[in-house]
């Protein structure tokens, strides 16, 4: 099936290089290799981090060498099938957008020639989807966001951005789960956490989920947030 | 329980680290010198991977609640047991009431501190570390401060009789020890050529390899920051984020390079020239800001021989401080 090639990341992890370029293809190779991983989840491996184009795999140097992982990697993504890939999950993102959540809102709509509405709903209209979690905890990298309401980043970046804060980069969007400094443009706030420490998984999102951002007014994101800090450990 | 008297530049609780959800873009976190830590624990008789202090540049001092049995490994910081100075890498007791105190660093920049039982927090995705950023894991998520009461774990049944046997023959620590890395402030750290070491230009291949770096004052538990030539691509390009690692030595557009260390973020997009063989980063992880470092490069077979030899010497040091740990039953 997938001829992926093998590089060393050090001396207790493999590159898996599953395609060239970020794309649909490289994808469901991915997506393909992380539920194969999963599945089969060897005793040699201590971890693994998908991204857009590849896949690390950490390993116990002392159960085998880099070349018995080549091999044992090549063997197991040869058993990689589609019907082992999970379903596709749509995950919805409620954000109240603009006033104190949203500060670079009105940049974002100027810099487009838009209104504030407008880029909201560009915002709420892009077909998204996850290419890979990285960056902080349950952060998101995002493919999908209309080009109508790309932004450059702060020349200067801002020392914190508050937890779950919704920003644009570029072409990109994204949501910040944790407080961190970074310099993207920040549109709106949502009221759900991103980041479960508290649960076996401890990420909302994961790669390959569908996105939908929709618009919630100030009360109802009031609301929504005291429920979910009130299921916060 | 440890009472707190003074927590220092930053003092953490570490064990192992928090590996196996990277892929959810938590960052592994864990003790810096991973060799200090787990030579801390098996002398007290604790499982290797068990929750320790890392304390950074010295300046912590505690006080015990109740007897107990105490080693300190990695940077050399003048401690001292109310007043008498504790020598490193071997057991130490300790009687209820005494206070642990360091000093300025003299050799390296971090310590650790393992005490019979472990450091008793909450596991938080099954690991003890502390996640700064995320204030999440060991001691309420933070650095330790003054007046903080750290708990201490129970003692398995040997720890508990030599405990007890310590104190009857007024122990406090013996002759023996075990060996401590070859560390330096300007040390010659081993590197196999990293994913993208083809794509620098000849001149910084080479460099890399024969002029020495000086560690940065802006080097931290997340990485250490290197000054010295600048390392170039043959052609600028952009490349698509992927996983690191620790001790990945990656090239930021400042040509100026970066080893990431345990409080590493996931997957960056910066080029990797290199990557640290497991068995010298205990040595980097010791260096500060002004120390020297020289990069010799290896294959990643032979990283991977260097490995095996440092386990297999870690595993004859766990039977070897066994048998003296009989020696006081």
């Amino acid at each position: 099936m997938m001829d992926c090639s093998f590089e060393p990341l050090g001396d207790r992890a493999i590159m898996i290089e599953a395609a060239a370029e970020i794309g649909p293809e490289a994808q469901i190779r991915v997506r393909l290799i992380t539920a194969a991983l999963e599945a089969e989840s060897p005793a040699w491996m201590t971890g693994f981090i998908p991204a857009y184009t590849t896949v690390a795999v950490f390993y116990d140097p002392l159960a085998l060498n880099f070349k018995e992982a080549e091999q044992e990697l090549a063997s197991l993504l040869s058993r990689a099938s589609e019907d082992r890939l999970p379903e596709v999950r749509t995950v919805e993102i409620p954000v109240c957008y603009g006033g104190e959540f949203g500060p670079d809102l009105p940049f974002v709509a100027r810099h487009n020639g838009l209104t504030e509405q407008e880029v909201i709903d560009f915002h709420t209209g892009g077909d998204y989807s996850v290419h890979m979690i990285g960056f902080a905890p349950g952060f998101p990298f995002i493919g999908g966001m209309p080009s109508e309401i790309a932004a450059p980043r702060r020349e200067t970046p801002r020392l914190r951005i508050p937890e779950r804060t919704v920003g644009i980069a570029g072409g990109q969007t994204g949501v910040y789960p944790i407080e961190t400094p970074g310099g993207w443009r920040l549109i709106g706030r949502t009221p759900i956490r991103l980041f479960l420490p508290e649960q076996d998984i401890p990420s909302l999102l994961r790669a390959g989920d569908r996105i939908v951002f929709r618009q919630i007014g100030t009360e109802e994101y009031r609301e929504m947030e005291e429920n979910a800090h009130a299921h916060r450990p | 329980m440890l009472t707190v008297r003074k927590g220092g530049p930053q003092t953490t609780v570490q064990d192992l680290g928090r590996t196996g959800y990277q892929r959810y873009g938590v960052i592994v976190s864990g003790a810096m010198d991973t060799y200090a830590l787990r030579m801390a624990n098996l002398l007290v008789g604790n499982n290797e991977n068990e929750g320790g202090l890392e304390i950074t540049l010295g300046g912590f001092s505690a006080r015990f609640g109740q007897d107990g049995l105490v080693a300190v490994c990695g940077g050399e910081m003048s401690a001292d047991l109310d007043g008498r100075p504790v020598k490193l890498w071997r057991p130490l007791f300790v009687p209820a009431g005494a206070v642990l105190s360091f000093g300025a660093p003299k050799t390296g920049c971090r310590a650790y501190v393992a005490v019979a039982g472990g450091i008793d927090v909450p596991l938080v995705m099954d690991s003890k570390s502390t996640y700064l950023r995320a204030e999440i894991g060991g001691f309420q998520g933070r650095a330790l401060k003054t007046d903080d009461e750290v708990p201490v774990g129970s003692l398995s049944g040997p720890q508990r009789r030599t405990v007890a046997a310590m104190r009857e023959r007024g122990f406090f620590q013996p002759k023996w020890a075990v060996p401590a890395p070859p560390y330096s402030d300007d040390p010659i750290i081993r590197v196999m050529p990293g994913r993208q070491f083809r794509l620098f230009d000849e001149e910084s291949r080479v460099r890399l390899f024969s002029e020495p770096f000086t560690v940065s004052l802006q080097s931290d538990r997340m990485g250490l920051r290197l000054e010295g030539h600048t390392l170039s691509l043959e052609e600028k390009q952009e490349l698509i984020s992927e996983a690191v690692a620790f001790g990945s030595i990656q090239v930021p557009p400042d040509g100026q390079p970066i080893v990431l260390m345990a409080d590493r973020q996931t997957a960056g997009g910066y080029p990797k020239i290199g990557q640290i063989a497991s068995i010298d980063l205990p040595l980097a992880a010791q260096l500060k800001p002004g120390d020297r470092i020289t990069f010799e490069e290896i294959s990643v077979e032979e990283g991977q021989w260097l490995y095996f030899h440092k386990e297999r010497l870690i595993q004859e040091l766990r039977t070897a401080i066994q048998w003296r740990w009989r020696e006081w039953l």
